[in-house]
């Protein structure tokens, strides 16, 4: 590995940092992204450390063109990745689309802060769960991870680089402007010990003789310059690349790339628990907000009531057989977000118990206090 | 038994996708010419092109051309085909998109493009509306005309390309009608051949649409006006370039610019041996 690789070792490290380094470590090669805050350190921090490993980095005109221009590079060779918060995450969708329907495998980091429109820059929020799911118009799955810490943004980072290249999709990391700016220890293990999944590049002639196969999960990915001439489309194609009208090639396409994704949910689906054996209350949090739903479900279990929580770690696709056998032994879910009620809708499409929504508005890290209030005063 | 003869051009075009969806007295068969010939005469193997567009009539020439093509979303030909550029530099990137598509959705990609020199060979077809969607006006659509959404005649000052790009330091401009085939392929050649971006106008006609509102009612009576308007004169100001259909000012053609100027991937690749190098 690269000598000019973070060293193993402890450090103190704010999020974006711990992101930067980590994309380097998944071998991320080019980077293209418009500064907003509060992601803009990671961009500063690869406009120094990338060249220093021969990669690339450019800063675009806007985040359409940093999308364009990562699914670009992705369709070239590199391992390709972009980092934004709301307003700029809004601009990307529809070239997120272009990754999902080219299954060209790219990495968004999406730092959540206040909306709608510019919002809150510089303060948390949570407002953007739905839009990773379904903002690019159209059918597709989503894959996005949720790190709760200094430690997750670094490993998710890598983690997402290679489920990217695993389903050839777009893979969000979406975390918040807490994780992005808070500092706190982070360890870097060897490199041996971080498994970083490397692109399998077709050679022409090949003797599967079409670009796509609609047929089967992962076909390795054609990139340009290896003398296949093949056409890569943003319209509805059938296997050969072509554009297509007939609704059976959309059929076909279609299904394709969204069973590639729920057919792999039980191998993609990641989320720790936490006191959930024998919980009768349960908490459903993400990000920031579990951090503080632990700091009150601490409190709630010295007051007598038994809670506990899952946490998802991808937050699409959302860990729906985990919620449903949970639910068989608690009497109740509560959603604390910082929004006015998103992933508890998901949730509760999974689950026969009541599910409560806690709202924080967005602007400050949620007061377990508040937790513990909605709580008591409905569970029990 | 009879052999089915192939024209020599046939490597270069993917002709099981004939016929092409483009209408009779299009520009678009000029252009897509006009880049075969290019190309078969260049010796940039065949396996280094690669076609990007956007989206639009324009935008669906990529997909007759028998190289590597990739047809993107409205307006980002161009950051995708700097990703591409920048990632694989042995690569010739060729972008050939509409009007409608580069200036209007896409305008402000090209106009940094230009400012950085990115190393890709943009073809605009112009055709002064947006085609694909029914003749709509846009940017580039002269004062005056009538398109689909300006039936009292367009209000709007129009974009002049070659100036545009001109004054943002583009390495090499030219314009030619659709009817300028032979300088218009050798323009193609001697633009994959500069470093840093190159930008060429092919003014076209579009019949069904722009032709039909304006007193053009067939492609070959729109040619006709470009071979009585046409002036060639690669000295013009460009700043006197622009395009109306009066009739009483010449339509300038040409090879305006052409200079040398560090491009992106040179500067880029300096940067990176910079860095490395550090302790
Ligand atoms: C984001 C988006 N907006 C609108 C469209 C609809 N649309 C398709 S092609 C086109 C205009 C193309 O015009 P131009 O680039 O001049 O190409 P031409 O068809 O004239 O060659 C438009 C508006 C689209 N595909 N995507
Ligand atoms: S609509 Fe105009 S640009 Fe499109 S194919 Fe027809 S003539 Fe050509
Ligand atoms: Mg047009």
């Amino acid at each position: 590995m690269n000598k000019k690789l973070i060293k193993p070792g402890n450090y103190f490290m704010n999020g974006n940092f711990a992101c930067a380094e980590a994309a380097l470590i998944a071998g991320m090669n080019f980077y293209a992204g418009y500064p907003i805050t509060p992601s803009s350190e990671i961009m500063e921090r690869l406009s120094y450390r990338l060249p220093q490993v021969g990669g690339h980095f450019i800063e675009m005109e806007d985040e359409i063109a940093s999308m364009a221009a990562i699914v670009g590079a992705s369709n070239a060779g590199a391992k390709a990745m972009t980092a934004t918060s709301g307003p700029g995450f809004s601009l990307m969708q529809e070239n997120i689309g272009l990754a999902v329907i080219t299954e060209t495998p790219v990495v968004i980091v999406d730092e959540m802060r206040g909306g709608p429109s510019t919002g809150l820059p510089t303060r948390v929020g949570q407002g953007d769960v739905m839009q990773a799911m379904w903002g690019t118009h159209g059918d597709h799955e989503a894959i996005a991870y949720a790190p709760s810490s200094v430690q997750e943004m670094f490993d998710l980072t890598i983690k997402a680089f290679n489920t990217a290249e695993k389903y050839r999709n777009p893979v969000i990391v979406l975390t918040d402007q807490v994780i992005g700016h808070m500092s706190e220890r982070l360890l870097v293990k060897n490199y041996e010990e971080y498994e970083v999944i490397e692109r399998e590049i077709r050679k022409f002639p090949d003797p599967i003789g079409k670009v796509h196969d609609f047929s089967i999960d992962y076909v390795p990915m054609v990139i340009a310059g290896k003398g296949f001439h093949y056409n890569i489309d943003s319209l509805t194609h059938d296997e050969m690349g072509y554009p297509s009208n007939d609704p059976k090639i959309e059929e076909m396409m279609v299904r394709h790339l969204v069973e590639k994704i729920r057919k792999n949910e039980d191998n993609i689906v990641e989320y720790k628990e936490y006191l959930t054996d024998d919980a009768e209350v349960l908490i459903i949090a993400y990000g920031i907000t579990a951090r503080s739903s632990i700091e009150a479900i601490r409190k709630l279990r010295e007051k007598g009531i038994r809670a506990g929580m899952l946490r998802p770690i991808t937050l699409w696709p959302i860990p729906k057989r985990k919620i449903e056998r949970l639910s068989e032994k608690i009497h109740i879910i509560f959603v604390p977000e910082i929004n006015f009620g998103q992933y508890s809708h998901a949730i509760r499409e999974h689950t026969k118990v009541p599910v409560k929504e806690i709202h924080f508005p967005p602007g400050a890290v949620p007061d377990p206090k508040i937790i513990i209030r909605n709580i008591e005063g409905d569970a029990t | 038994m009879i052999e089915e003869a192939i024209h020599p051009k046939d490597i270069y075009l993917r002709s099981d996708r004939f016929p092409h969806i483009w209408c009779p007295g299009c520009g678009l068969g000029i252009v897509l010419k006009s880049y075969v010939d290019a190309i078969s005469k260049l010796d940039i193997p065949l396996d280094h092109h690669v076609l990007v567009s956007g989206i639009g009539c324009t935008a669906r020439l990529p997909g007759y051309a028998n190289v590597d093509s990739y047809h993107t979303t409205h307006g980002r030909a161009i950051p995708f085909a700097t990703g591409l550029k920048i990632v694989n530099p042995e690569l010739q990137v060729t972008v050939i998109s509409g009007d409608g598509d580069l200036f209007n959705i896409g305008g402000n990609h090209i106009i940094h493009a230009a400012r950085r020199n990115m190393d890709i060979l943009v073809v605009c077809v112009n055709n002064f509306n947006y085609g694909m969607t029914g003749g709509q006006h846009g940017a580039t659509t002269p004062e005056g005309a009538r398109t689909s959404t300006t039936p009292y005649g367009n209000i709007e000052h129009s974009f002049n390309l070659p100036y545009i790009m001109a004054s943002l330091g583009a390495s090499y401009v030219a314009r030619w009608t659709s009817l300028h085939v032979r300088q218009l392929t050798k323009s193609i050649m001697k633009a994959m051949k500069m470093k840093g971006f190159s930008f060429i106008e092919v003014i076209s006609p579009c019949p069904p649409n722009f032709g039909k509102y304006n007193k053009f009612n067939d492609g070959l009576s729109q040619m006709e006006f470009f071979y009585e308007n046409s002036v060639l004169d690669n000295n013009a100001d460009l700043s006197e370039a622009y395009i109306d259909f009066s009739g009483k000012r010449p339509l300038i053609v040409g090879e305006f610019v052409q200079r040398i100027r560090p491009s992106y991937i040179e500067l880029e690749r300096d940067l990176i041996k910079r860095a490395m190098e550090e302790p």
